[in-house]
């Protein structure tokens, strides 16, 4: 009965969290009312621009920090002012923050250590950790005769192997290179699928959060801006800023009268919206072509400015006639038929549902 | 050329030690086993029977000096390690103003500074003269020309040595791994146990050693504070020196004693265990 309610609450909930800090005299907030559910065995981001108040949220769930105001519920149970140590949550920290005077074996071992596991159970979980984390064999290193990706799976394992109710990550992947970076990315929804533990994941990187997360909270100015899934928050950006942090956008803005917006000698098609309205339009799904195309579909004329060669897909900047300027990715592909070039008058077109209406909630 | 660029810019130093370190050693160790008189002069003769000489007739006053020393060291580490980690980590924007007020006393004269305390702990002085007067200590207390004197004295003159090194190490402690042990369910006691102790304890070691060689040498503070009976071997080798004239006693005992001070640092280390000090320190 017990694991059935256990099943049913969430692993970590905050309600109404404010957190206030003194800051020459004056009240800054630091994180301004955040109201989040995060599920049991989620991986869950918190994304967004530093200073955005992710990290303070993060270290208000693992105690850190104290909320000026509301209330932090771990499985139902309000630990708004239980210190971090009686938390049953552990923490990957950014800069790793391995302890530098033990040896691999040792790091791994302390949170269990410092709870009293018998030496025989301490011996076979740390010594799983680390095959898990693929350290075997390394267990008498010290953290600085490690590289960056080592150290990282020693605090991953340092963390995991407490078996907490949910782990907190901070920037974990920050200071990789990108190769690595990737990698790591793989290797930790891996371990998430395989230890079936709630991960809470704080980065500003939003590729990492869209390629990981079950869900993601963009923040901003601290406040959550957005809540959804990676593809939700990707196609249908609740706000300028989301439209803008998360990948590229093109934002359009008219007033609209029977679901079509008049722009620059074109229609962009807004189904359903009258009035003042933002239009976001993710670069990818736009077509550029020569002739004006046919059909059902928003049509914008413009020309061609900057040119970008970028591999896989080229970038290019096109001037509407009334002065945006709207960023188009078109694939490289062996049938690539457009060979728009700078100073050509081209036609942009998309369908009705890429484009997306947004609230104005953060736009000035 | 290059290649010898570095010798080359460690050159003066080498020759200031040479000149400063080497030179003096050597003369001083040659006279400690000279015999003679100021008046006739001294000539090498190799005698280490200097050595049985000085040590026989002193014996007492260097135990006493490396008991007053480590007692003097032990005060400094129990007051100076709760100063060295308040300023680290609740010193907060102010703590270069701890740090100076730590060194102000240093911009007084040693010897004045040890006079001074003199004149604090006298029987009937500002201190005990006044709580004699309220009648709150016995009319026959007294401080002055006692061990505790001189042990104060010293704990007192030499305790900014002890709480700088041990600062600068705890200020190097990344606050990140205190807070990664308390996420790691330490208490606040098992988090300084286990993490910031160990890893202050090359700040500890410094410390130690920066106090406890110059406390048992010193002469100033059982001169000043000390009485007829709280003679140590700083004392013994300024007076063979410059009052008895007799040079080889004096330079027989001043080796002697750093002799005893290496072995001890050698043995402390050894407890410690250095590669593991070192290894926290190099990190």
């Amino acid at each position: 009965m017990a694991e059935l309610n256990r099943a049913e609450l969430n692993a970590i909930e905050l309600d109404g969290v404010v957190k206030e800090y003194l800051s020459h005299g004056e009240v800054v907030q630091a994180v301004k009312g955040v109201t989040l559910d995060i599920a049991e065995g989620e991986f869950f981001s918190l994304l967004g621009p530093s200073g955005c108040g992710k990290t303070t949220t993060m270290r208000m769930i693992a105690g850190f920090e104290e909320p000026s105001r509301g209330v932090v519920r771990l499985h139902g149970a309000d630990v708004t002012n239980v210190p971090p140590n009686k938390r049953d949550v552990n923490m990957v920290f950014q800069s790793y923050a391995l302890f530098p005077h033990m040896n691999v074996w040792d790091n791994v071992a302390f949170g269990l250590k410092q709870r009293r596991t018998p030496q025989e159970e301490i011996r076979r979980r740390v010594g799983e950790m680390l095959e898990i984390v693929d350290l075997g064999g390394r267990e008498k290193r010290r953290p600085r005769e490690m590289s960056g990706g080592q150290q990282q799976r020693v605090a991953l394992a340092r963390a995991l192997v407490n078996r907490p109710r949910a782990l907190l990550l901070d920037e974990p992947l920050g200071a990789l290179d990108l190769k690595l970076r990737q990698a790591m990315q793989i290797e930790l929804k891996r371990i998430q699928r395989e230890v079936g533990i709630t991960f809470v994941y704080v980065t500003h990187d939003q590729s990492e959060a869209l390629t990981m997360s079950d869900r993601i909270a963009v923040m901003n100015d601290g406040l959550v801006e957005q809540l959804g899934g990676p593809r939700e928050i990707y196609e249908k950006p609740a706000s300028a800023f989301v439209a803008g942090f998360i990948g590229t956008s093109n934002l359009l803005t008219g007033v609209a009268a029977g679901g079509v917006l008049e722009l620059g000698g074109g229609r962009v098609l807004v189904p359903g919206r009258d009035g003042e309205v933002t239009v976001t339009v993710r670069p990818e799904k736009i077509t550029i072509s020569l002739d004006k195309p046919d059909g059902d579909v928003s049509v914008v004329p413009g020309t061609v400015g900057e040119v970008v060669y970028l591999g896989t897909y080229n970038s290019y900047a096109v001037r509407l006639g009334d002065g945006t300027e709207v960023t188009v990715f078109q694939q490289n592909a062996h049938d690539a038929t457009t060979t728009a070039e700078r100073g050509d008058p081209v036609w942009l077109s998309w369908p009705a549902q890429h484009s997306y209406a947004i609230g104005s909630r953060t736009t000035p | 050329m290059k290649r010898l660029t570095p010798y080359l810019l460690a050159l003066p130093s080498w020759m200031w030690l040479a000149v400063f370190l080497v030179v003096p050693m050597a003369a001083m160790a040659s006279v400690s086993l000279q015999t003679g008189n100021a008046i006739d002069g001294f000539a090498m003769t190799f005698s280490f029977s200097n050595y049985a000489d000085a040590l026989g007739r002193y014996s007492t006053q260097l135990v006493r000096s490396l008991w007053y020393g480590g007692l003097a060291t032990v005060a400094m580490l129990v007051i100076g390690y709760p100063v060295a980690y308040w300023i680290a980590f609740k010193g907060g924007s102010r703590k270069s103003v701890y740090l100076f007020m730590l060194l102000l006393p240093f911009f007084v004269s040693f010897v004045l500074r040890t006079i001074s305390w003199g004149f604090l702990l006298a029987d009937d002085g500002v201190l005990f003269g006044t709580l004699k007067g309220w009648g709150l200590l016995p009319a026959d207390f007294h401080v002055l020309a006692t061990t505790v004197a001189v042990v104060g004295g010293l704990t007192y003159n030499f305790l900014p040595f002890m709480i700088l090194p041990i600062y600068v190490a705890l200020e190097r402690v990344d606050p990140r791994v205190v807070e990664a042990a308390y996420d790691l369910y330490a208490s606040r006691t098992a988090a300084f146990r286990r993490v910031v102790l160990p890893l202050s304890l090359p700040g500890v070691f410094a410390g130690v050693l920066m106090t406890f060689v110059p406390a048992t040498a010193d002469p100033v503070n059982a001169q000043v504070l000390g009485g007829t009976g709280n003679t140590m071997i700083g004392n013994i080798i300024q007076t063979e020196y410059l009052t008895n004239l007799n040079y080889p006693t004096a330079s027989a005992l001043s080796f002697t004693l750093m002799a005893v001070l290496l072995i001890g640092i050698f043995i402390y280390a050894r407890a410690l265990g250095t590669e593991n000090v070192l290894e926290a320190a190099a990190r």
